[in-house]
């Protein structure tokens, strides 16, 4: 079926209007010998039918809310997304709508944006956020940009943590391949065990961004304040990737000095839908806000004297500035934003809170509950979040084989990424994890030993 | 001064502390110690009831425009109805509660989704492969001269760094191209709105990387030359990138693979009627040609074991040869883009696509019929899914900007405007094919009107709009006092 509101007879008198016979006649401008190819698709499905086949589809997978127990997290997070953001994300006024770029009939959308901006600005401890970009990984590339523009390309060094996701390594590997960047400390066979101002040792006058990542990989939580003041005092800029949960407890990198703050919004109410699309935030200092790449709401008046919002600084983007834009970038996650906002306004000061000591308790009962099962332990003794690196002394796969059988899906392979971390898996734990879970997959890990 | 006049607070001048939204159960296991040197003292959120922030987003939700309540004939975005029953499919709880790092045998309803989408958007548009991680349009271009970068690389080819681009091109094709210090050289247009084949000529060497290319273009204008175009690029040595943003018109109608295109970006969101969000998310698949199939991003998804009558095929992720690398974290838009858009081509088949791009391009013409003896359209000619026309009259100071705004006094969103730069004050209009004959008879009706009022009334235009529920915005403000949060974070401690 289509959605072509036209009749046969409207169709018809629409084609005298033009001036043409029939609907085929208005692609003369097309070579002949290409012109309506005969696609190879399956016929056209009815909505009945259609709503069937991608129900099949959808229950050829396994999910985190029946069908499996998930302590996996590595980026994405199992969180309870309050049922009123899906209401309001089903009003077809937000989510029908384009860009804002006609403020007078946009202002819900605007006002949403702005208010997204200071509830990053809020959770970061920085001076101003942007509308957002696609995802943690490709903000964190977005980082980079904007010190290399910052440097007008004079620096071309970058310091990237070996804790750092391992995905956005390879995104910022991907999107600087034609600056000619140095990426240094990128290396997974770095000593993981490393005191994070070890890195300041890679920092030269050539560095124009340190990326680290809080809490890191692992979850473990550093106060990154010495670090920044070392990368400061050679002029660097330096890039804090960061959990928004963890955020609501702990010292935000805006008190510690960072000069950008990023990360994956997704654990902001955000469904984790297989990878996406979720947000990704990118907070600043006002310093910097004319290299910053993405959109931007900014308050301003109407000609009635009311209070209203418009996109502003556009003459960085690249509808204006064509090849020199500070990116290219034309969207932001509106839809995606909107929901994180209502997720941070609905939990509120208290909620967003509660949130993160539950992740905080139960990650650290379960991490208490694992390093008793014999054979396994903690691999760092650093102060955690809601992640750990679990030593399991057999082969991950080997082990989340035996619990997939039980219903549980296991902890993250780090041994794919980094080689002295072989038998390692990564486990996270949030409020959706009952400490009946925790006990299952500590009985299970158990049983495997025996195996 | 005058405090300006609120007409929604914020969530912040809303909250009242000691008020709560959503709480959580109580701790079900023993409380450890938090690190309190590592904590922060405080966090300003706000503290709202539910009830507070339902009536609140509802407020601000009717401020909005949208495509479900009126014509949106934005160009060059095509703003189409989205099918209500895409918002269901992708919520299914299988595709809303599967973490992207799941063992592959437990997402194969996932993988089988992929695997199918890069098929069929191969079969729709020609190309050999397909990867569906690009996050948007821009971030597809992105990509795609990441490929063609590569590409020259690979031979041993580094003296090509010039990228041709028509003077009518959106403006992601040069930043995209910025991104990666190459050069522009942009190439004009003629008089008929096709590229200018002897400027093309010219500019052909041996330091092209290739040329982007949208087509139908900017003016809504399906290349004369297509053909010619495609075959000087690639005789010096280039690679044809097209942009797809116009894919719209395309559906059934010609396969930009077959055309000879190397490399071109999907926007599902357009053209397969992922809904816009306001802006984003949107999702932004590329196809390419043979020669570029090693170096599309990885992971791929394809088949690691053949499945035979009884078994299905188990799907996984495959890494390209010469792999680009990895263009976002995990695989793309996969919730929100690919399972709407697979239920929207699922609904539609061969015959249903090729409906789309015919009656988009009659909607369009259909309108240039009625309005091409009011409003001066430059490139006048039989379009495809939109044309471009000039926001301006003889001996008027009406502009384009203010015949915008007077629309939505006729409860109509604007057409986009001072694009493409090629055409002085444009006006450009994109019907798509989800309107019916009443509406784009209304719509013309309100342009006449217009055009009238222009000679008659400038000043209601130039004050317009009048009907919404704010006027126009002061954006030298905006700019000159970048108030961008609620509050000034300067004066806030967060250690008080």
């Amino acid at each position: 079926m289509t959605y072509i509101p036209i009749s046969p007879r409207e169709r018809d008198a629409m084609l005298a209007a033009v001036g043409v016979k029939t609907l085929d006649d208005l692609f003369e401008a097309v070579p002949a010998k290409h012109r309506f190819p005969a696609l190879d698709l399956p016929p056209a499905l009815t909505e009945m039918e259609a709503a069937a086949e991608l129900a099949d589809i959808a229950a050829a997978n396994e999910h985190v809310r029946g069908d499996l127990i998930s302590f996996l997290g590595a980026g994405m997070y199992n969180h309870y997304i309050p049922s009123v953001i899906d209401h309001m994300l089903r009003r077809g006024e937000f989510y029908t709508a384009y860009t804002p770029y006609q403020p007078e009939i946009s202002q819900g959308t605007l006002q949403a944006i702005f208010e997204y901006q200071s509830l990053i600005t809020a959770l970061t401890g920085m001076e101003l956020s942007n509308a957002s970009h696609y995802d943690g990984a490709t903000a964190t590339a977005e980082a980079v940009n904007l010190a290399f523009a910052q440097f007008r390309g004079k620096r071309k060094k970058v310091v990237v943590s070996p804790t750092v996701h391992p995905q956005y390594r390879a995104v910022l590997r991907t999107y600087t391949q034609g600056m000619e960047l140095e990426v240094a400390g990128d290396d997974p066979n770095a000593d993981l065990n490393s005191n994070p101002a070890d890195l300041a040792g890679l920092i030269d006058d050539n560095t124009m961004l340190v990326v680290v990542q809080y809490p890191d990989f692992f979850g473990r939580i550093y106060d990154y304040t010495k670090l920044i003041e070392t990368a400061h005092g050679k002029g660097a800029l330096v890039c804090v990737v960061a959990n928004p949960t963890a955020l609501a407890l702990f010292k935000t990198p805006g008190s510690m000095g960072a000069d950008i703050v990023v990360g994956e919004g997704q654990p902001l109410g955000i469904p984790m839908w297989y990878g996406g699309p979720s947000l990704g935030f990118f907070a600043t200092r006002k310093s910097y806000v004319h290299k910053m790449a993405g959109r931007l709401v900014g308050e301003t008046v109407d000609a009635r004297g009311q209070r209203s919002y418009v996109l502003t600084l556009t003459a960085r983007e690249q509808h204006i500035k064509r090849e020199r834009a500070t990116s290219n970038i034309c969207t932001n996650q509106g839809l995606l934003a909107l929901a994180s906002a209502i997720y941070m306004s609905v939990l509120g000061k208290s909620g967003m809170k509660q949130v993160a000591e539950l992740c905080y308790h139960k990650a650290h009962y379960a991490a208490e509950r694992l390093s008793q099962v014999k054979g396994m332990g903690l691999c760092f003794s650093e102060p955690f979040f809601h992640e750990f690196a679990l030593c399991v002394n057999r082969p991950v796969d080997e082990v989340n084989a035996h619990l997939l059988e039980h219903g549980i899906l296991g902890g993250y392979d780090l041994g794919q990424d980094y080689p002295a971390l072989k038998d390692h898996m990564l486990i996270a734990v949030t409020e959706m994890n009952s400490k009946e879970e925790i006990d299952v997959l500590a009985e299970v890990l158990e049983e495997v030993n025996h195996d | 001064m005058t405090e300006p006049k609120i007409v929604e607070p914020t969530l912040f001048d809303l909250s009242s502390p000691g008020r709560v939204g959503v709480t959580f159960p109580a701790p079900d296991v023993p409380c450890a110690d938090l690190p309190t040197d590592l904590l922060r003292e405080d966090l300003p959120l706000p503290e709202l009831a539910e009830v507070d922030v339902v009536r609140h987003y509802m407020r601000l939700s009717k401020f909005n425009y949208s495509v479900d309540s009126g014509f949106y004939p934005l160009g060059s975005c095509t703003m189409k109805y989205n099918p209500k029953i895409d918002e269901d499919t992708c919520r299914l709880p299988g595709f809303l509660f599967t973490h992207p790092l799941q063992p592959i045998e437990t997402v194969q309803g996932n993988l089988a989704l992929m695997y199918q989408m890069q098929e069929w958007l191969k079969e729709i548009s020609g190309f050999a492969g397909v990867t569906l991680q690009p996050a948007a349009g821009a971030h597809g271009e992105f990509t795609g001269v990441l490929m063609m970068r590569a590409y020259h690389k690979a031979r041993g080819d580094h003296k090509r760094i010039k990228m041709l681009i028509p003077d009518a091109a959106h403006g992601t094709n040069p930043a995209s191209v910025g991104m990666l210090g190459m050069s522009v050289v942009t190439i004009p247009s003629d008089a008929r709105g096709n590229v200018d084949l002897a400027a093309l000529k010219a500019a052909c060497d041996d330091t092209v990387v290739g040329m982007m290319l949208t087509n139908p273009n900017t003016l809504g204008l399906f290349d004369e030359h297509i053909e010619e175009v495609i075959q000087l690029v690639k005789d010096c040595g280039g690679l044809m990138y097209g942009d797809g943003a116009n894919l719209n018109a395309l559906l059934g109608i010609v396969r930009p693979g077959d055309l000879g295109f190397d490399v071109m970006h999907f926007n599902l969101h357009k053209t397969f009627a992922v809904p816009h969000g306001g802006g984003g998310p949107g999702s932004g698949p590329v196809g390419v040609s043979q020669r570029l199939l090693d170096f599309l991003p990885e992971p791929l998804v394809g088949i690691l074991e053949e499945g035979d009558s009884e078994m299905a095929p188990l799907f996984g992720f495959v890494k390209p040869p010469q792999s680009i690398g990895r263009m976002k974290a995990f695989h793309g838009h996969f919730g929100g883009g690919l399972v709407r858009a697979y239920t929207y081509i699922a609904m539609h088949g061969p015959d249903g696509l090729k409906d789309i791009a015919q009656y988009a391009v009659l909607n369009a013409n259909y309108l240039l019929a009625r309005l091409r003896n009011i409003y001066k359209v430059p490139f006048d000619r039989i379009c495809m899914h939109e044309f471009v026309a000039e926001g301006q009259f003889e001996g008027s100071d009406v502009r384009a900007l203010d015949i915008a705004k007077r629309l939505m006094d006729y409860d109509f969103h604007p057409p986009t405007n001072y694009f493409p730069l090629i055409v002085h004050e444009a006006l450009m209009i994109e019907p798509t094919e989800t309107e019916n004959k009443d509406t784009l008879d209304a719509f013309a009706d309100a342009l006449i009107k217009i055009a009238e009022e222009a000679k008659s009334q400038p000043e209601l235009l130039h004050e317009a709009p009048h009907n919404t529920p704010f006027g126009r915005m002061d954006e030298v403000k905006a700019a000159r006092e970048l108030v961008l949060c609620c509050w000034l974070p300067e004066n806030y401690n967060e250690n008080a």
